[in-house]
């Protein structure tokens, strides 16, 4: 179906982002492309439609072949029939406003007749499970209807192929899994090969026929069980199985179960979690925001301890970034108090509030604006009034690599997170405040990103977490509020909350049961 | 009236009409007219759509445009004759032998500072219309609606106006984040601190977009022999002949009016047999395309009957629709008349097919975009 002879690829000169790839996907088959940020798992899968090097420039040396016809030079606008593309954020690529129209957009291009159209909109509208949305505004949808209109958006067009960037990476659990059971369908009922790049390998691997990992400049495929022994990236369950020495290794927490009897034999009794509770940075009451008529957030009360990291979840839409915002006192409040270190942020002066409280907003680019890093850490330092090179100081220890000359656009999702987090940290706030932080971040990034949060938890800030990702929030959190319509549904220590919802169980906790949750501390038991 | 959304060519056909009958006019009474009628068609009935919130951005610019020409009459002064009106004296500030023929500042007359006021008035009116259009019609649908053989070019066109109200977007979030920041001390870092991540954000989604679009088959080439391309070619050509000679007359006034309206006519046919001829290659259908029904014909119409009626007025009573500069402006109530029915449509179309309130995108998402 799809074959890559002999191909390489560079974007500038002989720089190769891989080289000497022979790849083949058969009819029916769901792959899955992992590796680390910046891999060039995007650009593989660009390669399948045309859009690299279409549309990215760079030098493709092989052959690309879609049904056994070669595709090189060929727009992405002339495959458009044989290999669906899902972007990775799909709101940003709708060309319409109405679900309905969305779905029609591509057969529009193809100049199918009109009566085709109505019919496969309404079939693809049921296949789906969408079809109470089909006069929707796109924007008004959560973002698991807009994954999934994105892919109806294609199917209309009967691809023989479907390539997904990331098509879960936005999305809260539950409506992730939605979206993977539907793609898993597509494979089973219309015979589709479905290649999906993902961080998250936990949600997909179980759906998988087989692996592609990019690493090192070099494309390697093989079954999951057999590519995982050796992959640079892996989710915790298979992590767990090698800590277990368990061959193969388990790919579903089902297979994992059955073997846990040999593992919780080894296991001694977990440490208890260690209290940290310092004086109370942050005490909210009954906080509440509205816009218009609509209430984001009802009466929330939260309490942060200094050297405390509070995991906040929910759905998308819950009311979690506006709560942040509101603690921030950048966001107005209806009703209730925030007190950070004894004072509302809301009334004081704009240095005042940065010194107790920093945010990191979901869009942390955001927050710069100049050439290099080296003016970033300066202006940073300035604007906090502390000695300069105490933000370059911080980065340092959060990034090491980042060289002052980098252009700010330029560094990887996660250096540039660790850059706004060493400008927000600069002024030492009191409380540190992240929303929704592991966007594109693999699992190492995500483990640095880790190991920084607890060792500023450890310095006495105290630290409020905003995320989607049940596995790090189980890693980086103390205790966990899950938020839902706006209210607080649930509170408490992070073994507890997490290991009782059926949604957002760590992998570990599913396949150990409670209390376990990390494979990290799996590891310090066997000891 | 069922709630629907009207055709995105109609209001921009009635916005090109205000904005025509603006070009018409000097008479500050009539434009400021067209300025308070495209603002309460957008008022009474624009959406909550993103697109939509960039009225108040023209507004703005509008405002200050008229701001801008009163300025610059006072810096760049006229020399007063004894009859001129002098409103304000003020040093005039000697240029050297090479600027000769360029005044600063010096007394300031009447007339030039009504002639600035008009002329501002009357820009701002035309950059008021684009953006009422702007907010009324969805651009998104507008690109549906252009003939086949102009897709392309259409396009081009919808992505550069889609960038502006999204930059609306961009401005509100980023000016939220940049209070997570010190402002810079110094007067361009501030400027710079909004206006960098905005140009970036406002990059990355065209190119996003424009990747969507091509992965969905935008734009596929269809078949066309040497010879149809040659015919459309010459087409083309033709239509564009005629119409410079059509338009060159019109403008002229000492030319032949059959000359105008021949050159005209025969472009605008050529033109269009042209877009049908290019169009027939392109293999592209519409799913439940927009149709024009009553209330988009009566909008167009509202338009075009603006345009007509002011062009007309001015040909019965030319000191109606340009005053003379000076004294105050003599109102014609025939010309106020004919540019009230340009607010027609506040009232005779449909409301937009989202109830305004009722689907108002959840805060996360509002955070997020």
């Amino acid at each position: 179906m799809l074959e890559l002879r002999d191909v390489s690829f560079a974007y500038t000169g002989t720089d190769w982002t891989w080289q000497h790839v022979d790849l083949r996907l058969d009819e029916g088959e769901l792959v899955l492309a992992c590796g680390r940020t910046g891999s060039g798992k995007s650009t593989l899968l660009g390669l399948f439609n045309g859009l690299v090097p279409h549309f990215t420039g760079g030098t493709l040396a092989g052959d690309v072949l879609v049904d056994g016809r070669s595709i090189l030079g060929l727009p992405p606008r002339e495959l458009a029939h044989v290999v669906g593309f899902v972007p990775q954020d799909p709101l940003s690529g709708f060309v319409s406003d109405v679900v309905e129209d969305e779905l029609a957009y591509g057969m529009e291009q193809l100049g199918l007749p009109a009566q085709t159209m109505r019919r496969r909109v309404e079939e693809t509208l049921d296949l789906l499970g969408i079809a109470d949305l089909r006069r929707r505004p796109l924007r008004a949808l959560s973002g698991g209807q807009q994954q999934r209109v994105a892919i109806g958006a294609v199917l209309t067009m009967h691809p023989r192929v479907l390539v997904l960037d990331e098509p879960t990476s936005a999305l809260d659990p539950t409506a992730a899994e939605d979206v993977l059971a539907t793609v898993a369908r597509l494979v089973d009922d219309l015979g589709l090969t479905v290649v999906i790049a993902e961080h998250r390998m936990e949600r997909v691997i179980p759906f998988a026929d087989r692996l592609v990992v990019v690493h090192d400049g070099s494309v390697s495929v093989g079954e999951p069980a057999a590519a995982l022994v050796d992959s640079p990236v892996a989710p915790p369950i298979v992590e767990l199985g090698r800590l277990a020495g368990w061959d193969p290794l388990p790919l579903s927490v089902r297979e994992a179960r059955r073997r846990r009897t040999d593992l919780l034999a080894r296991l001694r009794e977990p440490a208890p979690p260690q209290v940290r509770a310092g004086d109370a940075v942050l005490r909210a009451r009954g906080v509440s925001v509205a816009y218009k008529s609509f209430a984001a957030v009802r009466e929330v009360d939260l309490d942060v301890a200094a050297g405390e990291v509070v995991g906040l979840m929910g759905r998308n839409g819950s009311g979690k970034s506006s709560l942040l915002w509101a603690l921030r006192g950048a966001q107005k409040r209806a009703a209730g108090t925030v007190e950070i270190g004894g004072d509302d942020p809301a009334t004081m002066s704009a240095e005042d509030a940065r010194a107790r409280v920093g945010l990191v907003p979901q869009t942390a680019a955001d927050l710069l604006y100049l050439e290099t890093v080296a003016e970033e850490c300066a202006a940073a330092d300035d604007q906090a009034a502390v000695p300069s090179g105490t933000c370059r100081g911080l980065l340092d220890r959060l990034a090491p690599e980042i060289g002052d000359a980098q252009h700010p656009r330029d560094l990887s999702e996660g250096q540039r997170l660790a850059l706004v987090l060493s400008v927000v940290l600069t002024s030492s706030p009191l409380l540190v405040v992240l929303d929704e932080p592991t966007r594109g971040l693999d699992y190492a990034g995500k483990a640095a990103l880790t190991a920084i949060l607890h060792d500023l938890a450890a310095r006495g800030h105290g630290v409020v977490v905003a995320s989607h990702d049940v596995e790090f929030v189980a890693e980086v959190a103390d205790a966990v509020v899950v938020m839902a319509e706006g209210e607080v549904v649930s509170r408490g220590p992070a073994a507890e909350v997490l290991a009782e919802s059926p949604s957002f169980a760590p992998q570990v906790s599913k396949v150990l049961g409670p209390p376990w949750l990390t494979v990290p501390q799996v590891r310090e038991a066997l000891r | 009236m069922l709630a629907r959304d009207l055709h995105p060519g109609a209001w921009w056909l009635w916005a090109i009409g205000l904005a025509a009958a603006a070009t018409f006019t000097l008479n500050p009474v009539a434009l400021l007219l067209i300025w308070a009628v495209a603002a309460l068609v957008v008022m009474a009935r624009r959406s909550e759509a993103p697109w939509a919130l960039s009225f108040r951005l023209y507004v703005f610019l509008a405002i200050f445009i008229v701001v801008l020409r009163v300025v610059f009459r006072i810096v760049f002064g006229t020399a007063a004759t004894d009859a001129d009106v002098i409103v304000l004296h003020l040093p005039e500030i000697p240029l050297p032998e090479a600027a000769r023929g360029i005044q600063l500042l010096g007394d300031v007359t009447l007339v030039a500072l009504l002639s600035g006021f008009y002329d501002g008035l009357r820009l701002g009116a035309i950059v008021l219309c684009v953006g009422a259009a702007n907010a009324l019609a969805n651009p998104k649908r507008l690109l549906k609606s252009v003939p086949p053989a102009l897709y392309e070019v259409g396009t081009a066109v919808v992505v550069a106006l889609t960038i502006f109200p999204q930059l609306a977007e961009s401005v509100q979030r980023v000016n939220r984040a940049r209070q997570l920041r010190g402002s810079p001390r110094r007067g361009v870092g501030v400027l710079r601190r909004v206006v960098v991540p905005v140009l970036e954000d406002a990059l990355e989604r065209s190119m996003t977009l424009a990747m969507g679009m091509d992965a969905r088959g935008y734009g596929r080439s269809g078949r066309a022999t040497a010879r149809e391309r040659l015919v459309t070619g010459v087409l083309m050509l033709v239509a564009l002949f005629a119409l410079c000679v059509g338009i060159y007359a019109y403008l002229d006034a000492t030319a032949p009016r059959a000359l105008a309206v021949g050159g005209l006519a025969v472009g605008l046919l050529t033109a269009a047999a042209g877009l049908w001829s290019a169009g027939r290659r392109v293999e592209r259908t519409r799913y439940r395309p927009d149709r024009w029904r009553t209330a988009e014909l009566v909008t167009a119409g509202a338009g075009i009957a603006v345009a007509i009626g002011v062009d007309r007025a001015y040909a019965l009573d030319p000191f109606a629709v340009v005053p003379g500069l000076d004294g105050w402006p003599e109102v014609s109530p025939w010309v106020l008349a004919i540019i009230m029915v340009g607010a027609l449509p506040a009232f005779v179309t449909p409301p937009p097919a989202v109830e305004r309130g009722t689907q108002s995108p959840s805060p996360e998402e509002v955070v997020d975009a």
